[in-house]
C-alpha cells in the first residue's frame, strides 16, 4: 500500500477513561503503535496541539449517504438503514457498500422482511455475502411474532445482529406524538409511551427463546429501559442504543407545532428523558447514534400531522455527546465506547478503538470551541435540526480512513 | 332572558393594546381582557345584525376576505361571509374541493397564492392541527383561526362565550360540563381554554376511549358517567359525535352512546333547573341530543349561538383589521 506513514503527536489519546497524553502511529492503513520509540522512514508527522485523539465515529443507523454531514461530525463509518435504498435485495446492498468510497465507510444494514413488508424473510446470508453486516427491521417493527422470530433466529446462525425499532403498532396507529398534555393542548394524535416497552418485552421473549443477538435501536422510555436492563442482568444478547434528541428533548420541543421536532420514536416526557440519561449514566445504553435522516422542506414545511418524521443529526452527534461528558454523565473513554467502540463490535469492523491492529479511522477533537448550531448553514443536504440555535462546545478538526487524511 | 352589561371602553388598555394581536390562531394566546374585549365588541353588532332590514356597516369598505375552507364546512362558512359582507368587505370564498389543494399544490405555496392576491385577512379552515399557524406565519395580513384538526377553533369558543354571557348574566364562577366527543374537538379545547380562562368550573365528560390524555392538566375534572357530570351544571355544553367514531374503533354503536351520553329531558333534570343546552352544531338528533331538549325554547341556546356566531366573528374581523385600516391608537 501506497500509504504514507502517520505518525500524530502531542495528543491526548481517548485509549481509556480519560484522555492521556500520547502519541500515535500508523502504517499501512493500520494502528502500528501507541506511543512509537521509532519511525519508520518518511513518515508524516502531524502535531495534534493537544487536541483529543479518539477513534473516528461509526454512526450507527443513518438514513442517507450524507458524506458532508459526515465529514463535519467527524463519522468515519456509517452504518446504513435499510429503508433509504430498500435494501433487500444482495445488489441494492453491494452498491450501497460501495457508496461512501473513497471517503467514507458506508456498513449496509439488510432488510430483514422482503420490501421491508414484515412478512417474508429477505435473502439474509446473500446480503450478508454483499456486505451487509447486520440486519434491521426498518423504520417499524415486524408486527408478526411468528416471522420475527424467524428471522432472529435465522440471522443469529448466520452471526448477525437484528436491529430492532421498537414501537406497538397497534398503539401507535396514526399516532405523531406521545400522550401527553402538550399533545393535548396542541390536538395532535398521540400514543402511550408503553408503546415501546410492550414492543420490547415481546422481542426480549423472543431473545430468550432463540438465542439470537438484538440491537434495539432506539430505547426512549423509563419503562423500556427497565427491560433493557432486567434482560442485561439475566445475561441475554441485547443491546440498545439512542439518539442525543432524547437525551436532551422532551415533547415540549414540539410547541410550536415544530415539525423538525418530530422524530420517530416520538419525543417523550420529562420523566423518560431524565430516565435515559440515568440509563446512559449506568451502563444500560450502550451506543449513541446520530439517527441522521436529512428531510427537505417538502417533508417537513408541513402541518405537523402531515410531516415526516427524523432529523439530520450527524453534524450535532459529537457535539452533543460533549454535553454528556460536561454533565458528568459519561467519562470521555465512556463516549467513545458509546459512540465507536460498541457500534464496531456490533458491526464486527476492526476499529472503534485506539488498539494496534485496528484501522487507522482516527479523528482530531477540539473538545471546548464552543460553536452555535444553525439550521441554514448545515453541511448536511437538508437543515431539520430539533437543536437549531443551541450553543454546543467541541468538534471534529481532523479526521483520516485508514491512516489517510480525509479532512 | 338576562344580557350582561358590556364595560365601559376606559376599562380596557388603550387603542392597539386592548387587543395585541395579529392574528387570532387560538384562544391559548389571549388573555381574560382580551376575551372580554371581542365579546364587548360583538355585542353593538348583535344589536346591528337585529335592527329590522337594513344589516350594513361600511367599516370593512374596500377590503378583501378570503376564506379558504380546506376542509368541508357549511356553517362555520356561511357565518364568516355573512360577517364580511354585513361589515362592506369584499368576500371570496375558497373550497379545497375546487382548488390547486387538490392538484398536490403544498399548503404554503397556496399561502403563498392567497398572499400574492393581496386579500386583506384570511379566514382558514384546515384538517390539520397548526395548519393555520403554519400560512400565519408565511402571509402578510390577520390570519384568522375558522377550525385546525382538533387543536383549537376559537371564534367558536367566543361565540360560545358571548351566549353564555348573554344567557346568564356573567361568564365566570359558572359550572360548565363539556360532553362528548372531547378528544377529537377543536370546540372542546378552545372552550376548555377559555371558559377556565375566565374563572368557570369546567368538567369534561366523555367515555373513556374519547377522553384526551392528561387533560386534566388543562384544568377540567373527568367525568365517564353522564349523570354525574351534569350534576348541578349551570351549562351542559354538547358536542357533535362524527359518524365514524360510532363504528366500533371508539364506541360500540350510536345506540349505545345515546343509552349512555345522551343528553335526554331525564338526564337534563340532574343539572341546575334554569341550566342552558348548547351545541356547536350540525347535531346527531337521537345521538348525543334528543329532540325535545335540542327544541326546547328555555333551555336550549342552539340557534342563539348561531347567531351570535355571525357577532362574533364581525367583531374578529373588524378588530383584526384595525392596523390596515389605520384606526387611531391601532399602529
Amino acid at each position: 500500500m501506497g500509504v504514507t506513514p502517520l505518525h500524530i503527536v502531542n495528543a491526548q489519546l481517548i485509549d481509556g477513561d480519560t484522555p492521556r497524553p500520547g502519541s500515535l502511529l500508523a502504517v499501512d492503513g493500520r494502528i502500528a503503535e501507541i506511543d512509537p520509540t521509532e519511525l519508520p522512514e518518511g513518515s508524516e508527522t502531524v502535531d495534534a496541539k493537544g487536541q483529543w485523539l479518539a477513534p473516528g465515529i461509526i454512526d450507527l443507523g443513518v438514513f442517507a449517504t450524507d458524506k458532508p454531514a459526515f465529514h463535519f461530525g467527524g463519522i468515519t463509518r456509517a452504518a446504513l438503514m435499510p429503508d433509504a435504498g430498500r435494501l433487500d435485495d444482495p445488489g441494492l446492498v453491494e452498491r450501497a457498500a460501495k457508496g461512501g468510497k473513497p471517503d467514507l465507510w458506508v456498513h449496509p444494514v439488510a432488510a430483514a422482511t422482503k420490501g421491508l413488508a414484515g412478512k417474508e424473510l429477505a435473502e439474509i446470508g446473500m446480503m450478508k455475502g454483499a456486505g451487509a453486516r447486520a440486519i434491521a427491521t426498518g423504520r417499524a417493527r415486524i408486527a408478526d411474532s411468528g416471522v420475527m422470530r424467524r428471522i432472529l433466529s435465522y440471522a443469529a446462525s448466520l452471526g448477525l445482529v437484528t436491529i430492532i425499532h421498537a414501537e406497538d403498532e397497534g398503539l401507535t396507529a396514526g399516532a405523531v406524538t406521545t400522550d401527553g398534555e402538550m399533545a393535548t393542548r396542541l390536538g395532535l394524535a398521540s400514543a402511550p409511551a408503553i408503546a415501546e416497552a410492550i414492543a420490547i418485552a415481546r422481542d426480549l421473549m423472543l431473545v430468550e427463546e432463540t438465542g439470537a443477538p438484538v440491537h434495539f435501536r432506539q430505547v426512549t422510555t423509563a419503562r423500556g429501559l427497565d427491560l433493557i436492563r432486567t434482560a442485561k442482568a439475566k445475561g441475554l444478547p441485547v443491546l440498545c442504543g439512542i439518539t442525543p434528541a432524547h437525551l436532551f428533548l422532551s415533547d415540549t420541543a414540539i410547541g410550536d407545532f415544530r415539525t423538525f421536532a418530530r422524530l420517530s420514536p416520538p419525543l417523550r416526557s420529562e420523566d423518560d428523558r431524565h430516565a435515559c440519561l440515568a440509563a446512559i449514566k449506568d451502563g444500560t445504553i450502550d451506543i449513541l447514534s446520530s439517527g441522521h435522516d436529512p428531510r427537505g422542506p417538502e417533508d417537513k414545511r408541513l402541518p405537523f400531522a402531515e410531516a415526516q418524521p427524523g432529523m439530520a443529526g450527524a453534524e450535532t452527534l459529537l457535539a452533543l455527546g460533549l454535553n454528556l461528558v460536561r454533565d458528568g454523565h459519561v467519562s470521555p473513554g465512556r463516549l467513545f465506547e458509546l459512540l465507536a467502540r460498541t457500534p464496531a463490535c456490533l458491526l464486527g469492523v476492526d476499529a472503534g478503538r485506539l488498539t494496534v491492529g485496528m484501522e487507522a479511522d482516527l479523528i482530531l477533537v477540539d473538545a471546548d470551541t464552543p460553536w452555535q448550531v444553525d439550521a441554514k448553514k448545515m453541511a448536511a443536504w437538508a437543515g431539520n435540526t430539533p437543536f437549531d440555535g443551541m450553543p454546543v462546545q467541541g468538534r471534529a478538526t481532523a479526521m483520516w480512513k485508514g491512516g489517510q487524511r480525509i479532512r | 332572558m338576562t344580557i350582561a352589561k358590556t364595560r365601559p371602553v376606559s376599562d380596557y388598555p388603550p387603542g392597539g393594546d386592548a387587543f395585541r394581536h395579529r392574528h387570532l390562531i387560538g384562544i391559548a394566546q389571549l388573555t381574560p381582557w382580551e376575551i372580554s374585549y371581542v365579546l364587548d365588541a360583538a355585542e353593538q353588532w348583535v344589536d346591528l345584525n337585529r335592527a329590522g332590514a337594513a344589516k350594513h356597516d361600511d367599516a370593512l369598505a374596500g377590503l378583501t376576505i378570503i376564506n379558504a375552507f380546506f376542509e368541508n364546512s357549511t356553517r362555520t362558512l356561511l357565518s364568516f361571509e355573512i360577517a364580511g359582507k354585513r361589515l362592506g368587505a369584499d368576500v371570496v370564498n375558497m373550497h379545497a374541493a375546487q382548488s390547486s389543494v387538490k392538484k398536490g399544490e403544498t399548503l404554503i405555496d397556496t399561502a403563498m397564492t392567497l398572499n400574492a392576491m393581496r386579500a386583506d385577512a384570511l379566514v382558514i379552515r384546515h384538517q390539520s392541527s397548526g395548519a393555520v399557524q403554519l400560512i400565519a406565519d408565511k402571509v402578510d395580513c390577520p390570519v384568522l383561526n375558522a377550525g385546525d384538526g382538533r387543536h383549537e377553533h376559537p371564534t367558536q369558543a367566543l361565540l360560545d362565550a358571548l351566549t353564555i354571557r348573554r344567557r346568564k348574566g356573567k361568564v365566570e364562577g359558572l359550572t360548565i360540563a363539556i360532553c362528548g366527543d372531547v378528544l377529537h374537538s377543536r370546540v372542546a379545547r378552545s372552550n376548555i381554554l377559555a371558559l377556565t380562562l375566565l374563572g368557570n368550573e369546567v368538567r369534561v365528560v366523555a367515555p373513556p376511549t374519547l377522553t384526551p390524555p392528561a387533560i386534566e392538566r388543562m384544568h377540567v375534572t373527568t367525568f365517564t358517567d353522564m349523570n354525574e357530570g351534569i350534576r348541578d351544571a349551570d351549562v351542559v355544553m354538547m358536542l357533535r359525535l362524527q359518524n365514524e367514531r360510532m363504528d366500533g374503533a371508539y364506541l360500540p354503536s350510536a345506540r349505545e352512546y345515546h343509552a349512555l351520553y345522551g343528553l335526554t329531558p331525564k338526564r337534563l333534570e340532574k343539572a341546575k333547573p334554569d341550566a342552558i343546552v348548547m351545541h356547536p352544531g350540525p347535531m346527531n338528533r337521537g345521538v348525543e341530543i334528543d329532540s325535545s331538549v335540542a327544541d326546547d325554547p328555555v333551555r336550549s341556546t342552539i340557534t342563539e349561538q348561531v347567531e351570535m356566531g355571525v357577532a362574533v366573528r364581525m367583531a374578529c374581523l373588524d378588530i383584526l383589521t384595525r392596523r390596515k385600516r389605520k384606526i387611531p391608537g391601532w399602529a
